[in-house]
């Protein structure tokens, strides 16, 4: 296999990672409000994704990274051309994660209410304007002849890309939402299946959508395998959530996830950018990409790496197993400092 | 404004930005891992308090220091897309090894650690901090490499056909000359400014003679770190400065606005005047010592402004190849002159402080609390010298910044972009700074607080939010 092929598997591969993980941390973000009544349950939630979601994110930085090492022309145009949309996606990550490290550290009812929307909405944008993004990399966007972005802002929000932020928005609140109830105890456990139930209907009209326009617009006779698994996947989901099988409703959202991201990026090659102008001014992984020694390096770092960081960020999932549910005697708030004069 | 300045502002005020949290980040990991190691091998109680406390403001600062490099790894594609082209045969490597090997280290690891003090064993609980640490050393010699490659770019060809970078010889990158000396000068610059934060909160609480019996450990510590650090520092960049005059000839000169080639050189304190090349109208000069800064020898010729511009026209054509003289002048003696204060506080706090003694006198503690401030202006300090020293170069020698930015970016989404990021880092830059106050003064947890976790038989919930 070329290279070329293995890199953009290996890219296609960290998104995939990304959107699974960061999807369900998403989700808690955006239902905080929704699951927490109190706070206590809304600490409960948090606590679900307070070890992991930082590691999260790193697949996305790496993601960027390694299209920057691997299809520097595609990394240019990317990040130049989706140029207002990414920066809200910098700046509500930016947001969102100062508001997971800082909230709880004051015992401060406004403090922390305040960092909570902060939160939701460091959390929705980026869940909403991820599909956005890649809804306007399948379909294609003006580039010129140099691969330079020559459309604007308001070319990224056509409706098929619209539907592409919907699609995976539901998903990753559907995810979060069944990632608390796997991962709880008691009533918010019991919430969280509930908000499920009405998540999973969502996804399914938004997902499915979306999904069955990519096939029949932009589709080859490769994608509807992945397509139709992503349909079989979400109505498993809604199966086993039904039935309070959690393991089999996540492993249902989180499969969903990474068939839809595969139906993404089987539907894009050989291209990763292709252009609505002229076909030839498309960026394909042959000429975004860098030179034959660089992606030998690359390959054989990510080769020797990846199988360490899989391993070390599976065992924090470990680590982390237990459900979490509102201890009897709420405890004093241990990240709060005392006054002091 | 044009497209170019508006980068150029946002990538300035940014990586300054960044730059003021990823070096406490780097120091205070391992200064709070040596605290817990203390902590495991001795079973001290006022160890743990120590580790809680300092490890809690490392957590503060650690967040922002994140959140900061996210828009870092992506600015290089939303507004200097040329350059992205241009260097990311090279370029993107470091980075991506960077994200692979160090930020997924640290993430997942600091995770373990904050959330795993009762889930753990103690021994790999401490083994998790110490393994953050190795990943913060481990990002700053990949984005080192990185910048190392900017200032003098090794292992590479021009693509006759593409007209631009090829990588030909990674190892190359990876051991450049200058990013031998400017790691080890970065990483005790992280050293001293951990040091010095480490005392000069110390130092608050200690005027109050408050929680002596874990701030007194923590300054002493901290000090010996700064000032050893502060030695590092100097001996470091002395060889850079040695480095940087092979290299880049024109940033030694204008970091002494020495405009006329001069042997031996003389080094001057400080000027009044315009530094504009005319007659200045007092300085206070010391014969040779730029020459032996530049060359190593007190009697080795030094390149001038004027000259060294002669030569890089002959080279590359007419341009400027000035940088802004005065910003080089002044941020080099900045970041000189703190680093040798520096290391006098250290020394001084040191004989201060020996044998048990805590000074009476309350501004020896109020200058100890002020010199927390010092090594980040001084890092500023030295990271605008070596940036804007390299104008108008951003690859030096090889591409130009004017060069570098994207062709398709209006001014207005830069606008956009650099006026909201200022807006929220000034937002976050408050809070942040608010929440340091507010915890350093609340000082470490009591005793009792820390009876938690690994002495009980059930492991509680851990609550970090």
């Amino acid at each position: 296999m070329a290279l070329t092929t293995v890199w953009f598997i290996l890219i296609a591969f960290l998104w995939t990672g990304y959107f699974f993980l960061e999807g369900f941390d998403f989700g808690v973000g955006v239902l905080l409000p929704v699951l927490g009544r109190d706070e206590a349950e809304r600490r409960v939630i948090l606590t679900t994704i307070g070890p992991v979601w930082d590691g999260n994110e790193v697949w996305f930085i790496v993601a960027g990274g390694a299209t920057f090492a691997a299809f520097p022309e595609w990394y240019a145009t990317l990040f130049s051309g989706f140029y207002l949309p990414l920066l809200a996606i910098l700046l509500a990550l930016i947001v969102r994660a100062v508001a997971l490290e800082y909230r709880g550290k004051r015992d401060d009812a406004p403090w922390r209410r305040r960092w909570d929307r902060a939160l939701f909405w460091g959390s929705l944008v980026p869940a909403f304007l991820w599909g956005v993004a890649f809804a306007n990399l399948v379909r294609g966007v003006p580039l010129n002849a140099a691969h330079e972005y020559a459309g604007t802002v308001v070319d990224l929000l056509n409706p098929y890309a619209l539907l592409g932020g919907l699609a995976t928005l539901t998903l990753f609140v559907l995810h979060g939402a069944v990632f608390v109830a796997l991962k709880t105890t008691g009533e918010v456990r019991r919430r969280a299946g509930r908000v499920a139930r009405l998540a999973v209907a969502a996804a399914i009209v938004a997902g499915g959508a979306y999904l069955l326009l990519t096939q029949l617009l932009y589709g080859k006779p490769v994608t509807w395998p992945a397509v139709a698994a992503a349909a079989l996947a979400l109505a498993g989901a809604a199966l086993a959530n039904a039935r309070g099988r959690e393991g089999w409703a996540f492993a249902g959202t989180g499969a969903a996830i990474v068939l839809a991201v595969v139906t993404i990026f089987l539907a894009l090659f050989p291209y990763v950018m292709p252009s609505t102008i002229a076909a030839a001014n498309g960026l394909t992984t042959s000429n975004a990409a860098a030179s034959p020694y660089t992606l030998k390096i690359m390959t054989i770092v990510a080769l020797a790496i990846t199988p360490m960081v899989l391993l070390y960020q599976g065992w924090t999932y470990w680590v982390f197993r237990r459900r979490i549910g509102v201890p009897p005697t709420p405890r004093q708030p241990q990240a709060s400092p005392r006054p002091v004069r | 404004m044009n497209p170019l300045d508006i980068a150029r502002w946002q990538f300035g005020i940014t990586t300054v930005y960044h730059f003021l949290f990823v070096p406490l980040t780097i120091g205070l990991s391992a200064l709070v891992a040596g605290l817990q190691t203390a902590w495991v091998r001795t079973g001290k109680r006022h160890y743990l308090r120590a580790t809680k406390f300092w490890g809690k403001l490392f957590l503060i600062n650690f967040a922002m220091g994140i959140v900061t490099g996210i828009v870092q790894e992506f600015q290089f594609g939303m507004n200097w897309s040329a350059y992205s082209r241009f260097v990311g045969d090279i370029f993107g490597a470091p980075l991506a090894i960077e994200g692979l090997l160090a930020f997924f280290v640290e993430s997942t690891f600091l995770g373990l650690w904050i959330f795993g003090w009762d889930r753990l064993p103690k021994r790999i609980h401490l083994a998790c901090i110490w393994i953050v640490s190795v990943g913060t050393l481990l990002s700053a010699y990949f984005i080192l490499a990185a910048n190392s490659w900017m200032q003098h770019p090794v292992g590479y060809h021009l693509d006759t056909a593409t007209g631009r970078a090829r990588l030909t010889d990674f190892w190359a990158v990876l051991t450049n000359s200058t990013m031998l000396v400017a790691f080890p000068h970065t990483i005790t610059a992280a050293f001293v400014t951990a040091g010095l934060f480490v005392v000069g909160i110390s130092a608050w609480h200690l005027a109050r003679r408050r929680h002596v019996e874990v701030f007194r450990p923590s300054l002493r510590m901290a000090l010996v770190v700064t000032f050893v650090a502060s030695l590092g520092v100097a001996v470091t960049g002395d060889q850079q400065g040695k480095v940087m005059t092979a290299q880049q000839p024109m940033k030694m000169a204008a970091a002494e606005a020495l405009y006329t080639t001069e042997r031996p050189a003389s080094f001057s304190i400080f000027t009044v005047g315009t530094l504009d090349g005319g007659r200045e109208i007092f300085s206070v000069k010391v014969p040779g010592v730029l020459s032996f800064l530049a060359t190593g020898h007190f009697d080795g010729k030094v390149l001038g402004i004027d000259d060294v511009q002669a030569a890089e026209q002959a080279k590359y054509g007419a341009g400027e190849y000035r940088p802004i003289v005065p910003l080089a002048y002044w941020n080099f003696r900045l970041m000189a002159g703190i680093g040798f204060l520096t290391a006098g506080i250290a020394l001084l706090g040191l004989w201060l402080t020996r044998r048990g003694r805590l000074p009476a006198n309350r501004w020896v503690w109020r200058a100890g609390v002020a010199s927390l401030t010092l090594p980040f202006i001084g890092n500023s300090a030295g990271w605008i010298f070596t940036e804007m020293g390299r104008q108008p170069w951003s690859v030096y020698g090889v591409l130009k910044t004017s060069a570098s930015v994207s062709p398709g970016v209006g001014a207005t989404s830069m606008l956009v972009s650099l006026l909201s990021l200022t807006a929220l880092y000034g937002v976050l830059l408050v809070i942040e700074t608010r929440l340091l106050i507010r915890y350093a003064k609340a000082g470490p947890p009591s005793e009792e607080e820390t009876l938690g976790g690994d002495d009980r038989a059930e492991p509680s919930l851990t609550f970090a939010y």
